[in-house]
């Protein structure tokens, strides 16, 4: 398995320079990761220090307000506290007090610095200092920054991770660290894998207790599950933590490559990998045929949204057969992406960063079957007798793993059975 | 700094984009950064709407800081001209933008953009919220579309009534209709064919659906109907001041509205009354056949309405024409009545006080929450987070305001306002009380063999049988729990279960208090009775 690291590396030179676009972007802030990561940490409460956007982008981003109290908020500034009449540091700390005294179960406080957070230079990082000074024993509280001048989207978890890494007991033994929120079910499922493979130590970051903290340091092999941790992946290196390099758990064969890779650096013999990942593989396979069979050939574009375009392109032409027509990414991290640039088919468009406008005229010009794109695109894309599949679904829903890769091939495949299964004359 | 979870209403500039996206030929360039393009899923999701909104995001970076975003800016103004060509253009910045001051409207204003007529917008974003925007951006669009036309003070004030004069039938604008607006489509749509009834014609309706074109004609029109006052209200004082345009102010939802409005019009385009719209001997004016909901309110099946609870709260416009339709027109006893409509606390207090009661004017859903529960009513009229609290508290609820849900766009047509929007009103009011009543009767023969017990219908899991969970939320909403040195005695615990699930949380409060007051340690049903006749007094 080592030396097809070295073959991947050195591959992905088939693929045309990526189009560096530069224009309006169409994409989430960092902030909207709150809307997965509070439901990962109950115990966790994620106070956006922002405007009154954000408190509009995080409920809109959202979807439904089914939540009694959620555990997001926003501190608005007001103009008295950019008028420099109230400290603003005085007025976060009434209400974090206030905050706290209302929600006693929350153990963690992220504050999370959003646009004119960062503009006014909000020093939360002081903040966070001095509140804990003040709860201290009570809650932990950390920050990061959300802020859509900084980060994309799905930015923000790795902003919230690296908050957390500081915290990590240093820890020598021999473990595999898996980074990237998970669904609960998949997560207890992929560790049971991993156990069955022969690895005894299997911790998760985030973890679903806030306080319960995994250990970090030289023994931790450290196994990405979602491709969008540069920040944080780095950070855990430098704790001692030694990165798997593997294609990200997405499709059958990434998730196989993805589990083999984690087990042959633990030493687990390829005999004792197949053993175990070959069954799985080859009925994960049998699931994913009917899905492949509505989307082979059909036409697929990506817009940059989650980061996570790469390495579905990956798996919806590798393994459904899908032709790529252009695939956008919000930023390029080739060390993070090499193994799954290696595995895009020769001649494969990348697009980094995005000018919308210009962007929609390729996609009028292409007329692909299907669009993965952000919510505010669509229903315009849907009008224009184009399919689309929101890429914010993809955050929120169980598709990592050998036996999600067919649940993942069918949320692409749903909306083409669906155009083709509504006739009205 | 205020603490908020969810908000009532989005920043200013997203009202600026209602405007700009209610509107065909108008581009709004938004100086903003990347996340603040999440504004569009409100068109294209909420509204289902099947094109972007004419908007344009500079979306700058931090790295741009440093540099100039000034540059960005005018950039973007000029791409936008070039690729969009629209007929007016708006200039403007979010929050953040706000902040580094590049005051893209001035720059704007430096640029030669082909005659296109440009409105610098300035939405303070840390004071004003979405309807203000909402209303600021289509009085400024307006005004400097009309700038030319102002007449020079001392010219007389044109007669509402000239239409004779002219020969032709008369006409009104409709003012204030939008994207993100509550049933504004059908809205405008009911109360076109109602003026047409009468031989009234509507000039221009805006900005819904209306071009930069169509607004240079709004001094056209013998007066102005100011159909949603959060949004068109600055604009109608302004053309009332200076075009001397007659606005009808009279919001027509509810039978007593309609006709009012309608008598309005009548009045003052100088139009003779019908006999239909004149109250007959017997009190009933004859135009309120029109709908149903008067009859329907009448018939004895309606009898089990009289004097339900109901809780209002809403924009200002709709909570108050609720209050008037509840108390007046379905014989319900309004218990709260509030709004999250600032700029129109005055009329909502007004509207308050004639019912006895004190207004809420609030934009915390926590404290709207804190005061339904405390109010105890049988009916929740509000909005989509009312509609949870509600759920929460296991009270039925319909949805009369913004903030919108996509629920809240029907496919089909569902005015509020006009005959048939009394009509909407009585069935999505009263239907959820009949499924209330439902639960009642379920809960009455819950012994019966048929029923298991917790057999629900619709309120499902959010309807407490007992006491509700505990839970974070439940802390200032039900109290349920007796207290420190206080407790229920089964027997009467069991007495408290007799009483109809609906009342039940007030009466276990009321008892509470009673027994905390007179020092009562075990409430047993005597002392359940010896409360409830005390409140009864």
């Amino acid at each position: 398995m080592a030396s097809s690291i070295a073959t991947r590396s050195t591959a992905g030179a088939d693929l045309p320079p990526p189009l560096k676009e530069s224009g309006q972007r169409e994409v989430f802030c960092g902030l909207t990761s709150i809307v997965w990561l509070h439901r990962r940490m109950p115990d966790a409460f994620f106070l956006v220090v922002g405007s009154r956007t954000c408190a509009h982008l995080i409920q809109s981003a959202a979807g439904v307000m089914i939540f009694a109290e959620p555990r997001f908020g926003t501190a608005i500034l007001g103009e008295r506290d950019l008028a420099g009449l109230a400290d603003a540091n005085e007025e976060l700390d009434r209400l974090v007090a206030q905050l706290l005294e209302r929600r006693p179960e929350i153990r963690t406080l992220f504050l999370v610095g959003s646009c004119p957070s960062e503009v006014i230079k909000l020093d939360l990082a002081k903040a966070a200092e001095r509140l804990n000074r003040q709860h201290a024993g009570r809650v932990m509280v950390l920050n990061y920054s959300g802020s859509g001048i900084e980060t994309t989207f799905t930015q923000g978890e790795d902003g919230a991770l690296q908050a957390l890494i500081p915290l990590m007991p240093a820890s020598s033994a021999q473990q595999l660290l898996i980074v990237g929120t998970l669904a609960d079910a998949v997560e207890d499922r992929l560790i049971s894998l991993f156990h069955k493979l022969g690895i005894e130590r299997v911790a998760s970051l985030p973890p679903r207790r806030s306080t319960e903290l995994p250990a970090v340091g030289p023994g931790t092999k450290l196994l990405l599950a979602q491709p969008f941790l540069s920040g944080t992946a780095r950070a855990l290196v430098d704790r001692g933590a030694e990165l798997i390099r593997a294609p990200y758990p997405f499709g059958v064969e990434g998730s196989r490559d993805w589990m083999a890779e984690a087990a042959a650096a633990f030493g687990i013999s390829p005999e004792r990998i197949a053993e175990v990942l070959d069954p799985l593989v080859e009925r994960g396979q049998r699931a994913l045929a009917p899905h492949r069979q509505t989307l082979a050939g059909k036409k697929l574009f990506l817009l940059p949204d989650s980061q996570l375009e790469i390495p579905l392109a990956r798996f919806l032409s590798r393994e459904c057969g899908m032709e790529l027509v252009e695939v956008g990414t919000p930023y390029l991290d080739r060390q993070l992406m090499a193994e799954e640039l290696a595995l895009l088919p020769a001649g494969t468009q990348l697009s980094e960063g995005q000018h919308v406008d210009n962007q929609l005229l390729r996609v009028h010009a292409a007329r692909p079957d299907l669009v993965v794109c952000g919510l505010g695109l669509a229903n315009p894309l849907e009008a224009e007798g184009m399919a689309t599949k929101w890429s914010i679904e993809l955050v929120f829903s169980p598709i990592h793993g050998i036996d999600q890769a067919a649940d993942l091939a069918e949320l692409f495949a749903r909306p083409l059975r669906r155009r083709a299964a509504l006739s009205f004359a | 700094m205020e603490l908020t979870l969810w908000t009532y209403e989005g920043p200013p500039h997203v009202g600026a984009m209602r405007i700009a996206a209610s509107m065909e030929g108008v581009h709004y360039v938004l100086h903003a950064p990347q996340g603040d393009t999440y504004a569009d899923l409100l068109f294209t999701m909420i509204e289902r709407r099947d094109k972007r909104p004419p908007v344009t995001y500079t979306t700058f970076q931090a790295r741009d800081l440093g540099g100039d975003t000034a540059e960005l800016v005018k950039r973007s103004i000029a791409d936008a001209v070039a690729r969009f060509q629209p007929e007016a253009l708006l200039v403007g910045e979010s929050c953040t933008a706000e902040l580094i001051q590049d005051q893209p409207g001035a720059l704007a204003a430096g640029m030669d953009l082909g005659g296109i007529p440009m409105v610098n917008l300035e939405l303070p974003a840390y004071s004003k919220k979405e309807n203000w925007g909402a209303a600021e951006t289509f009085y400024q669009l307006v005004r400097g579309l009309l700038k030319a036309q102002i007449p020079a003070p001392g010219t007389p004030k044109p007669d509402p009534a000239r239409w004779r004069a002219e020969g032709r039938r008369p006409r009104l604008n409709l003012l204030g209709p939008s994207l993100l607006g509550f049933r504004c489509r059908d809205d405008v749509r009911e109360i076109t064919q109602l003026l047409a009834s009468y031989g009234i014609d509507v000039a221009v309706v805006a900005p819904l659906g209306a071009r930069p074109a169509d607004l240079q004609r709004i001094p056209s029109a013998d007066a102005n109907v100011c159909l949603y006052p959060e949004l068109a209200g600055t604009l109608c004082s302004w053309l009332e001041r200076q075009f001397g345009m007659a606005c009808v102010r009279t919001v027509p939802i509810g039978i007593g509205a309609t006709v009012g409005f309608l008598r309005e019009v009548h009045h003052l385009l100088d139009l003779a009354l019908p006999a239909e719209l004149q109250p007959g001997s017997d009190g009933i004016c004859e135009a309120e056949r029109r709908s149903r909901l008067p009859w329907y309110s009448r018939s004895v099946d309606s009898t089990y309405l009289t004097g339900k609870r109901v809780f209002v709260f809403g924009d200002a416009t709709h909570a108050i024409a609720a209050a008037r339709i509840a108390s007046r027109e379905l014989g319900f006893q309004v218990v709260g009545l509030g709004s999250y409509s600032r700029e129109q606390a005055r009329e909502l207090r007004a509207a308050a006080a004639e019912l006895g009661l004190e207004a809420l004017i609030s934009d915390d859903y926590l404290a709207v929450e804190a005061a339904i529960a405390e109010a105890a009513p049988e009916l929740v009229l509000g909005t989509q987070m009312e509609r949870h609290s509600a759920k929460r508290l296991g009270i039925p609820c319909a949805v009369i305001s913004t903030p919108l849900h996509v629920q809240d766009v029907p496919a089909r047509y569902a005015p509020q306002m006009g005959f048939e929007g009394a009509n909407v009103i009585f069935d999505s009011w009263v239907h959820p009380l009949m499924m209330g009543l439902e639960e009642h009767l379920i809960g009455m023969f819950r012994h019966d063999f048929e029923f298991v017990d917790g057999h629900r219908s619709h309120l499902g899991d959010g309807a407490p049988v007992a006491a509700p969970a505990p839970g974070p939320a439940e802390a200032t909403a039900a109290p349920a729990t007796a207290g420190v040195g206080l407790s229920w005695s089964p027997e009467g615990e069991a007495e408290l279960a007799k009483i109809p699930f609906f009342v039940r949380g007030k009466v276990r409060k009321n008892t509470e208090t009673y027994a905390r007051e007179r020092g009562v340690a075990v409430i047993d049903s005597e002392a359940l009775y010896e409360a409830k006749a005390h409140f009864s007094r």
